[in-house]
């Protein structure tokens, strides 16, 4: 079947949106057999990514990462510390890359802010911004209106970014029509004064969804919406991410660019620790969208140990030897 | 250089040890040929690897009789406990030794290391592990009570998958109690060397397993052989009928695992993404010198212009190169002639009104190579979709209903595989009933184990390799 | 002076682990010249329900892991038991009272009859499972799958770990999971095959073995709901029919004893199985 381009898209489900007609698109779409999405996956793994091609993959990998505390006991000092890290990741070597974000709880927005100081901007252009989860992260479970409060006050606070979390229970229940609706309304709540917008990731909890073909629908959902990233996981439900789920979703984002023209972003969130795996992420992303997404408004991995994996590997291949935890701070 | 190049990561040959020179294999010693002798080279390089002998028929003669002496001398009166415990030995050496195996393989065939790591070699290990178990089980074999061995087998086998062949031939052979005399292909002779060093590490009986190198000749040589009870063959459909005739009025059993032409069959319905995936190995895996490749894709055609699509997008992250490349997808052609038959077939291909499509490859100067190629546009009656090409070349044709889909699949003297890919069970088990095709894949392509028995119907030979099946092909009661 | 030797303990084998029981009993070994050997564990009820619960959480991966998976595993159970042979056949000597040759026999036979047994983990399916030609345009296949999680009494007089590897093998090519309970006067071959078992790519909680009286742990095998199957080869001498009474409570599928060892074959593997038949429509249209 063919996909509408996005202003048809849009119109489709606009304003007077028809759930039906958006039940009868996304029932539509092709199904997922999971043996072969799971064996293709497994097959991007096996790439063996050496010498210059690591050393490449290593840096974009630290200039990818959302680096990320979401704790009930996270305090000041904490988010202190972790933008420490996110600015200068390897004391004892600072040619490393900076993150290319700080994700934390939106009351601890203004906290990162502050703490970055100067730092605080654009990752395209080396700067580090601001995300903040919102949405009644990570359940969704409250009303519209909390859901959307929390989102102002996060962008009021001053974040670059909002990663909301889709209504995983109204999604179960078939209530398509108010998950669109909940993220067209969060993507409005994302709009500042000045006319300028946070940008928007869309949590599907793929987790809680389980079934590949359900990704597969809730993918193409939140870019109908109009949501900038789409992301795996809130981090708080296993399994987290993994890589036959970020290929089923870099698929749709793939057909998506061909049909409309439109980039939207893709955010693995979660059980990615070492930098083995994060490779292997970089390379389904190229090989399945192309390399062009390696870049921080359309790629980023949710992590926080994974930092220090990565940097490790980076010591290694810059002094020969293997390194220890001793030789990266904790933050 | 782009991320998408990826930086050489080679495996290195320096866990081989060749020599420069290999006899035969009779007997339990590596001895002289009494004939000439010929060179194996890299097809990816052209560059020698080591020279083998040419068996001559007195070559031949002198491993049947050693296959002869250990079978009545020794192999026949071990219990089938023990000739398990043999069987699991090869197997565990293997494994062992994979790594090693692994890269003569890609070294002698041109395939990628990529797929003789995660598949050749770990299969061949599987098939002896299987067939091991069935060695004092064969009472459970469905041939009766104590079924007998025949004797002496005469097995030979082809250059696309050297010691994932020799297994299918040998485990089940020696499981069943029979002894061997194994001929591998002249451009791929290296790792069944190997093999009989594993054999040796094994202390297998001296004679239970023998290997002469050599040609058409050779293998000529061990079908006309007085003293053999059963012939055991897997190449093309041209030689097999050869084989079928010499042996009519012998006595001698017989099985052929011969050619094909896959239909891969791809419904509206299908998941889409994982079908691109499928046709792709399906046709491309092993540089599509696969008797068992999905070589003709028929789509239907409301999904026909998508699908092309997908398949070009798609093939532009293959990789041809170096198969000792861990990143390799593509590796080289087996040898100069056969890439002269692909050119030649795709040339006619074209000829004939097909609409070509080749990947866009960097092609290494030295060595034999042919980039991913899709024929669109091509028509029941073209070349393409009748000869087997065995090479990466794939001829797409279209259908409208399900019965046509069946009736165009079956419209070919082969039959050995097919694929059907649609969400729908009830659809897809409906089309395996009526597929004339002896291994049929639903939503995957190339999958192989021990346990699952595979052969053809037609002119793809007859008998069966692997499961109970493939037991009976070498115990006194198979048809074959 | 001779050596002085470090003697080793004799523990329980749960969840792959060795601990002791919580009971805190044990039991004195001695040799047939009447020598002290060890204090053996002597299980209680509440090992055995621990024992259960290790089943039973092992049970979705070893019956989900592939056939030949199992099969690779099994074998390599049998590479370690030959490379401990000496050691076995010592304490076999030691405890039985066997000689040297007898005891080396056993040994011999119980790795031998393991591998048998390893050897259909990826076969027993297509002898014991089929397709079926019903009339209709349906795929018919019956399938035979574990049983689930079995309790096994091991032969109480016949070579102890002969025995025990008679019992055990063949519910473990089968895919389920299993609790035994060893020969009670000759447990540590038991324990030292558990040893084996701990050492060769078994994942925890497939076995487990509890040294200890029969007769006091039997029941609690039989009435316990999460048990799937009960095999009573080696009840012989206990009032075995009341035993099979308790375990009708829950349907539990039950194996009589037997005399001396059991004879390897594939019923006693199938006789852990059930089959499970599927019907899936066909349809061109």
């Amino acid at each position: 079947m063919t996909i509408p381009s996005i202003d048809h898209a849009r119109s489709m489900v606009g304003t007077d949106y028809s759930e039906s007609n958006l039940k009868a698109f996304l029932n539509g779409l092709p199904g997922v057999d999971a043996v072969g999405l799971e064996a293709r996956a497994a097959d991007l793994g096996t790439r063996s990514i050496k010498t210059s091609s690591k050393a490449w993959a290593i840096d974009k990998i630290i200039s990818l990462i959302d680096l990320t505390t979401l704790e009930g006991a996270d305090t000041p000092g904490k988010v202190h510390s972790l933008a420490a890290k996110g600015m200068l990741p390897d004391p004892s070597d600072p040619t490393s890359p900076r993150v290319a974000a700080l994700c934390v709880y939106g009351d601890m927005v203004g906290h990162a802010v502050d703490a970055l100081g100067a730092l605080h901007g654009d990752p395209d252009a080396g700067l580090i911004s601001v995300a903040a989860v919102a949405t009644a992260f990570p359940s969704g479970r409250s009303s519209r209106a909390i859901k959307l409060a929390d989102t102002r006050d996060a962008v009021a606070a001053g974040a670059d970014e909002i990663d909301m979390v889709i209504d995983r229970g109204a999604f179960l229940s078939g209530r398509l029509g108010l998950v669109f609706e909940e993220i067209q309304a969060v993507k409005d709540a994302c709009v500042r004064a000045d006319g300028t917008s946070a940008h928007l990731k869309v949590i599907l909890e793929t987790g809680e969804l389980n079934t590949y073909d359900n990704i597969r629908k809730a993918s193409w959902l939140a870019m109908l919406a109009g949501g900038d990233f789409i992301k795996t996981s809130t981090g708080k439900v296993a399994p987290a991410a993994t890589l036959p789920v970020t290929l089923l979703m870099l698929e749709p984002v793939r057909d998506w660019h061909s049909q409309t023209g439109q980039k939207v972003g893709v955010k693995p969130a979660g059980g990615i620790r070492t930098s083995k795996d994060a490779i292997k992420y970089l390379v389904t992303v190229s090989e399945t969208v192309g390399e062009e997404w390696l870049t921080p408004h359309l790629f980023r991995f949710g992590a926080s140990s994974l930092l220090n994996d990565v940097l490790l590997q980076r010591q290694k291949l810059s002094t020969g030897h293997y390194s220890g935890p001793d030789y990266v701070t904790i933050d | 250089m782009s991320f998408l190049e990826y930086a050489p990561a080679p495996e290195s040959t320096g866990i081989l040890s060749l020599r420069e020179n290999y006899g035969h294999f009779i007997g339990g010693e590596f001895v002289d040929g009494s004939g000439e002798s010929f060179a194996s080279i890299s097809p990816s390089t052209e560059k020698h690897i080591a020279t083998f002998a040419a068996g001559t028929e007195e070559d031949v003669n002198r491993a049947v009789i050693a296959a002869r002496k250990a079978y009545d001398g020794v192999w026949s009166k071990l219990s089938g406990a023990d000739r398990a415990k043999y069987l699991f030995r090869i197997a565990r050496i293997i494994q062992e030794r994979a790594r090693e195996l692994a890269v003569a393989e890609t070294l002698d065939n041109g395939k990628p290391i990529k797929e003789t790591r995660d598949a050749d070699i770990p299969l061949a290990a599987a098939w002896f592990f299987y067939y091991a178990g069935w060695a004092d089980k064969l009472d459970y074999a469905g041939m009766g009570a104590n079924p007998r061995a025949l004797g002496v087998a005469g097995q030979i086998i082809p250059w696309n998958f050297p010691l994932l062949m020799l297994a299918w031939k040998i485990a089940p052979a020696l499981a069943a109690g029979n002894t061997v005399v194994l001929k591998p292909a002249e451009t791929t002779p290296l790792t069944a060397m190997i093999f009989a060093e594993i054999c040796q590490q094994a202390d297998l009986p001296a004679g239970v397993v023998n290997i002469v190198t050599g040609a058409g000749a050779t293998g000529r040589a061990i079908v006309e052989h007085a003293d053999i009870n059963k012939i055991a063959f897997t190449g093309s459909t041209a030689v097999g009928r050869g084989i079928a005739r010499t042996i009519a009025g012998t006595g001698k059993k017989v099985t052929l695992e011969l050619g094909g032409k896959g239909a891969n069959i791809v419904f509206d319905d299908a998941p889409l993404d994982q079908a691109v995936e499928g046709i792709i190995s399906g046709i491309f895996f092993n540089q599509g010198q696969v008797c068992c490749a999905g070589s003709r894709l028929l789509v239907q055609e409301n999904i026909h212009d998508e699908v092309v699509d997908r398949l070009k997008t798609r093939l532009g992250t293959l990789r041809l190169g170096d198969p000792l490349d861990k990143n390799t997808d593509i590796g080289a052609i087996n040898s100069k002639v056969q890439l002269e038959r692909i050119t030649a077939l795709v040339a006619k291909g074209e000829a004939e009104g097909g609409e070509r499509w080749s990947a866009a490859c960097e092609i290494p100067e030295k060595g034999f190579w042919f980039p991913p190629t899709l024929f669109t546009g091509v028509q029941t009656s073209n070349t393409v979709a009748r000869d087997e090409i065995f090479g990466p070349v794939l001829s797409i044709l279209t259908f409208r209903t399900p019965a046509e889909a069946i009736a165009k699949a079956n419209n070919t003297p082969y039959g050995l595989s097919a694929g059907i890919w649609s969400d729908k069970g009830s659809r897809i088990l409906a089309v395996a009933d009526k597929l004339r095709a002896g291994v049929i894949w639903a939503n995957t392509f190339n999958k192989f184990d021990p346990a699952s028995p595979f052969g053809g119907y037609k002119e793809s030979g007859f008998g069966r390799e692997g499961g109970i099946q493939g037991l009976s092909a070498y115990l006194e009661g198979g048809v074959r | 002076m001779s050596r002085l030797a470090v003697p080793k303990t004799y523990k329980l084998f749960i969840g792959g682990k060795f601990p002791r029981s919580e009971s805190g009993r044990v039991y004195e070994i001695l040799s047939t010249k009447g020598d002290f050997v060890a204090n053996a564990a002597l299980a209680s009820r509440k090992d055995l329900r621990d024992c259960v619960v290790a089943a039973r959480s092992a049970l979705s991966g070893w019956s989900g892991a592939t056939a030949y998976n199992r099969g690779q595993v099994l074998y390599r159970i049998a590479e370690v038991l030959e490379g401990r042979r000496a050691q076995f056949i010592e304490e076999i000597v030691s405890v039985e009272g066997a000689t040297a040759a007898a005891a080396a026999k056993q040994v011999d036979d119980a790795i031998d009859l393991w591998v048998w047994y390893a050897g259909w983990a990826d076969k027993y399916a297509q002898v014991a499972g089929n397709a079926n030609p019903v009339s209709g345009p349906y795929f018919n296949l019956s399938v035979p799958e574990p049983t689930g999680v079995v309790a096994v009494i091991a032969p109480q007089s016949s070579g102890s770990l002969l025995g025990l590897v008679s019992v055990i093998a063949p519910v473990l090519a089968g895919g389920n999971t299993v609790v035994a309970v060893p020969r009670c006067d000759a447990p540590l071959t038991a324990i030292s095959f558990a040893e084996v078992l701990a050492t060769s790519d078994v994942p925890s909680g497939v076995v487990n073995i509890i040294t200890g009286k029969p007769a006091e742990l039997a029941p609690w095998f039989a009435s316990h709901a999460d048990v799937n199957a009960l095999d009573l080869a080696g009840a012989g001498d206990l009032d075995w029919v009341d035993l099979q009474i308790a375990a009708a409570e829950t349907l539990m599928r039950v194996l009589p004893p037997v005399e001396g060892v059991p004879v390897a074959s594939l019923s006693r593997l199938t006789a852990f199985t059930e089959t499970k038949t599927v019907w899936h429509t066909k349809s061109l249209i």
